[in-house]
């Protein structure tokens, strides 16, 4: 599948993904999307960190109506996942549900599809899944 | 330092005028505020115009139409802070001697719906990460977990909100709801519903500032602050953050910031407009402005503090609930909200012998301000 940007994510054979995050050779804290630049503490000393696939869940709710500029299925899920490399990460959630949430459950990054482009070919992002799921 | 007082203030109410240009409500706003002030074109030596989306020089084309051109004229861009950091620049430059007088003002005639911001890149769109209310959702969880908070509480903020909005002329919604009504509105995102968010809207809001004899209501604080690295549940929406909450938000330091300055706590306070555009915001900025512990929002509002009848009367106004959010006006309509307070003109919302208010607002950027007002 097509990524939504290049860059973000990769998908592994196991069927789950990592974000293309870096880390920062001075601080030695991560982040995500990669910069060029800590955003900590603005060293300029960064190397590729793939983070995930697990992580916690921390906070989390559900999108109900398309909003600006996404085409594809609502509801669906929304929330911050901490990882265990130690950043907490703003993302798609496969489960739409509140009610089968809840905080410090277990999570697994993987590719989920976000709708078709305009040559019917599926745009991908990433996600977490509940684990076991 | 340099005594900044209050001269004049305008409105133009909040709400939706599909006959009128922006341009129509800055003018009415600064007329008001021009007469209210009892000075005209000459009596000021600079301006500042908060505004969003307006487009180029906005500030520029009200003062055009009032043919009031030649000085100093800033157009000033800072999210939901917008206007408030238009104050904060007017305030500034008489502190530092550079004028006597200056007029500051703000509108807005915001898009409908979730507002689609030109922040967030198009691919954070496509792939449905800039949902702004889903934002605010998670910031509610958030105080459900650690602060006390429940639906009821949520719903209970909508409804202060909204009484108090009642007798508003220049607010949007004048029209009280029950808890139960707030709770089955449209369920937007988990747990907020429809009646539990602002709505973006138009309006405009001007104050004359000059440096002040000790006759009127003074400005003994601005602060304007924006987030530290770190934090994922800022108004800066970030993709991702550190594992850390003891990170403090923009609100916080400009409320350090604002209080330094004026030399007093949140304890002084008698009277709070601060930035509601969701209700649990406000009870978020109840905890960053220190008027209660870190944890404590849901036993500081059920303990009815932040009521008409309670210690510190947050939102008398209506808040942006009801008054509705012209980004631009808003942090203006805020600070001429608290300076009736003061001045004892707040009708039937008047906080009894309010001396010292507080107005805030947070919002993207991020941006935070804090200005304090008072006493006479």
């Amino acid at each position: 599948m097509q990524p939504v940007r290049e860059g973000l994510f990769r998908a592994c054979d196991d069927g789950t993904a990592r974000l293309l995050g870096g880390r920062c050779g001075e601080c030695q804290r991560v982040h995500f999307p990669r910069g060029e630049t800590c955003p900590y503490c603005s060293a300029e000393d960064c190397s590729d960190a793939e983070l995930g696939p697990r992580g916690t869940l921390w906070l989390y709710t559900s999108v109900l109506r398309a909003p600006p500029g996404y085409r594809g299925d609502v509801p669906f899920g929304f929330g911050i996942v901490e990882l265990e490399q130690g950043a907490r990460v703003i993302s798609r959630l496969t489960e739409a549900d509140p009610a089968r949430l809840r905080r410090g459950q277990s999570m697994r990054l993987v590719v989920d599809r976000l709708h078709n482009d305009e040559d019917g070919n599926p745009v991908s992002t990433y996600a977490f899944a509940p684990e076991g799921e | 330092m340099t005594r900044v007082e209050i001269a004049g203030v305008g409105m133009h109410p909040f709400g939706r005028f599909d006959d009128r240009s922006v341009v129509d409500l800055g003018v009415a706003a600064v007329r008001a505020a021009l007469a209210d002030a009892g000075i005209g074109a000459g009596d000021f030596q600079a301006a500042f115009c908060g505004s969003v989306y307006s487009g180029v020089a906005a500030g520029h084309k009200v003062l055009t139409v009032l043919g009031m051109t030649g000085m100093p004229i800033l157009n000033v861009e800072a999210g939901c802070a917008s206007g408030a950091a238009a104050i904060d620049l007017g305030v500034s430059a008489i502190r530092e001697g550079r004028y006597d007088r200056v007029l500051v003002f703000g509108m807005e005639k915001m898009p409908r719906g979730i507002i689609r911001s030109s922040f967030f890149e198009p691919w954070r769109e496509e792939a449905g990460l800039a949902v702004t209310p889903a934002y605010f959702a998670l910031r509610a969880q958030k105080l459900m977990l650690e602060s006390g908070v429940t639906r009821e509480m949520l719903a209970q903020v909508s409804v202060k909100n909204h009484d108090n909005g009642v007798d508003n002329p220049n607010a949007m919604f004048r029209k009280p709801f029950t808890v139960e009504q707030v709770l089955e509105s449209k369920m937007v995102c988990d747990p907020l519903t429809l009646f539990m968010l602002c709505s973006p809207n138009e309006g405009a809001a001007a104050v004359v500032l000059e440096r002040g004899t000790g006759s009127r209501v003074p400005v003994v604080a601005s602060a304007i602050r924006s987030h530290l690295p770190g934090s994922v549940l800022g108004e800066h929406t970030p993709l991702s953050g550190l594992i850390d909450d003891d990170n403090p938000p923009p609100t916080t330091l400009a409320a350090r910031a604002a209080f330094e300055q004026a030399g007093i706590g949140p304890q002084d306070l008698d009277v709070c407009e601060v930035q509601d555009t969701d209700a649990a915001r406000e009870l978020n900025t109840c905890e960053e402005l220190g008027l209660c512990a870190v944890g404590g929002a849901g036993e500081f509002f059920a303990a009815g503090h932040s009521q008409m009848t309670g210690r510190i009367p947050i939102n008398p106004s209506g808040g942006l609930l009801s008054k509705g959010e012209p980004l631009g006006a808003s942090g203006i309509g805020g600070v001429i909200d608290v300076y009736r307070q003061l001045r004892g003109f707040a009708g039937k919302r008047q906080v009894e012998g309010a001396r010292i208010g507080l107005a805030h607002t947070v919002g993207r950027g991020a941006n935070a301000s804090v200005i304090i007002l008072g006493p006479l």
